[in-house]
């Protein structure tokens, strides 16, 4: 019996922020996620539209996040993602957040964003199922 | 084996120096971290909030409640902008309910904050009641004494007036606000069910729609009738309000940022109240008793399920009085005895109402 199912330990849900960056107005698919992790079981911190990366880091540090969804359907990744991420490097909070996009990424430039630290890309028609999976799995153990 | 607390004491120890550390230099991850160990009762999570609380005691603790739409999270956010323009510091605690059924929660209340973007001296922390009973409050009151050891001049709690462990919470503050829109029958039941009496300052938010002179003079009734009607309340329960104060009502809009400068001067007028008068120690002295039987009855509430499960479940024992084997008085005996004849026999309630056997 892990420690994780130990009657004597307290519940602990996934903690996440789910979060629109930049102009884009569509966020029928943050709600759509957004309530998919509540039904997960996932405390979900959902940012409203039209957040600027610094909102972001703000939301994402303060609520000590354990996974940032970022949705992103405006076409203006390569710019947000750095800057949020460079956010939270100065927080010092990058190194143990599970960080996700979602969204229209073209192939060519998911390699790059991975690169920069982004965990996982889920492109439309991505299985709700999957995506809950890959965070349940990755989502950082704290002692 | 009760809690984790005293597995890795060492680790745990020394966690809490560096986190307590950090915080105090004014870390904000430090303080975000901080308040997860405490949402998360985490192993060592006492230890830390012992540790900070000589560092608390500073901040001003506003409560603001009300029923779902009425605008909590929009008032919040401009009374922060407000807070900050006088150079004060801010910490908000905004509590949503979780889904009973997955246990997960959408916190939303982020999303009408933005007012105060790029300002870390806000510091916003949403909190999910996670179904847990007397937990929220609990939790609320150590992240409370976490924002105020961080050095918070304002701590300001929001969270929905809805239930009894919501009234909890708001109750660790200094000074209450509640909450109330114009032409909402809702919220006059709401206000009948318990909240009425919590309040310090009155706030008819959305002041600009139809049927606010109604329910200003509704509401200005009810306190009214309040205050009259104060010596007729159960005497074990502790009078929230000094008949000296009358709590205003006072009119906002919290889109446009109208009334919030009166909400301000209310609230700091409370504050002054409590400073002057003899309330603000009572109520500090109540809140502190109230967070003592709290500790004690949840501990004990734990002590007592360990000892359920050392006795073969809290089904095996239920299906023993079906059975007729037993009844819920014997099995509930049988569990107390040895924390009884640990403590001394004590009153209990059931025996002060004389239904119980005598013991010696």
């Amino acid at each position: 019996m892990s420690a994780d199912t130990d009657p004597e330990r307290r519940h602990r849900p996934i903690r996440s922020l789910v979060a629109k960056v930049g102009l884009d107005g569509h966020d029928r698919g943050a709600h759509v996620i957004s309530r998919a992790f509540r039904d997960a079981g996932f405390e979900v911190v959902y940012s409203g539209l039209h957040r600027a990366p610094e909102e972001v880091v703000q939301a994402a540090v303060q609520e000590d996040v354990d996974v940032l969804g970022l949705s992103i359907l405006s076409g203006a990744h390569n710019t947000l993602v750095p800057a949020v991420i460079e956010g939270l490097q100065s927080y010092d909070a990058f190194d143990e957040m599970l960080l996700i996009v979602g969204g229209i990424v073209p192939d060519e430039d998911r390699e790059r964003l991975r690169e920069m630290g982004v965990d996982a890309i889920f492109g439309p028609g991505t299985p709700m199922r999957d995506t809950i999976e890959f965070v349940r799995e990755n989502a950082p153990r704290r002692e | 084996m009760m809690t984790d607390d005293d597995s890795g004491q060492t680790g745990t120890s020394e966690r809490n120096d560096r986190l307590v550390n950090a915080l105090l230099d004014g870390e904000h991850r430090a303080l975000a971290r901080a308040i997860t160990r405490i949402e998360n009762r985490e192993p060592g999570y006492r230890d830390l909030v012992s540790r900070l609380y000589e560092h608390a005691g500073s901040a001003r603790v506003v409560g603001i409640t009300g029923s779902p739409g009425a605008g909590k999270s929009t008032l919040v956010d401009k009374l922060a902008a407000a807070y900050r323009e006088r150079g004060e510091t801010v910490g908000v605690i905004a509590v949503d309910p979780s889904s009973p059924f997955s246990g997960g929660a959408v916190l939303g209340d982020r999303i009408r904050m933005g007012s105060t973007v790029g300002d870390m001296d806000v510091f916003v922390r949403s909190m999910s009641a996670r179904g847990r009973l007397g937990g929220v409050s609990t939790a609320t009151t150590d992240a409370i004494t976490a924002l105020d050891a961080f050095g918070k001049d304002v701590v300001v709690v929001e969270t929905v007036g809805a239930g009894q462990s919501e009234v909890d919470v708001v109750r660790t503050a200094d000074t209450v606000a509640v909450l109330v829109q114009p032409g909402s029958g809702d919220d006059v039941q709401m206000l009948k069910a318990g909240i009425l009496e919590i309040g310090d300052v009155f706030v008819v938010n959305k002041a600009d729609m139809d049927g606010i002179e109604r329910t200003v003079a509704e509401l200005t009734e009810m306190i009214h009738r309040r205050s009259d009607g104060q010596s007729h309340a159960d005497p074990d329960e502790p009078a929230v309000n000094d008949a000296s104060w009358q709590p205003p009502v006072v009119e906002t809009v919290a889109t446009a940022g109208t009334g919030i400068d009166d909400l301000l001067a209310a609230l700091d007028d409370h504050a002054a109240y409590l400073t002057r008068s003899a309330e603000g120690e009572r109520r500090e002295l109540d809140r502190i008793a109230e967070e003592l039987r709290r500790l004690v009855r949840n501990d004990g509430n734990e002590l007592l399920e360990a000892e359920i499960r050392r006795r073969g479940g809290i089904e095996t024992l239920a299906r023993r009085v079906r059975d007729g084997e037993t009844d819920p008085y014997a099995v509930a005996e049988s569990i107390l005895e040895p924390l009884r004849d640990c403590l001394g026999p004590g009153e209990t309630a059931t025996e002060a109402e004389g239904s119980a056997p005598e013991r010696e």
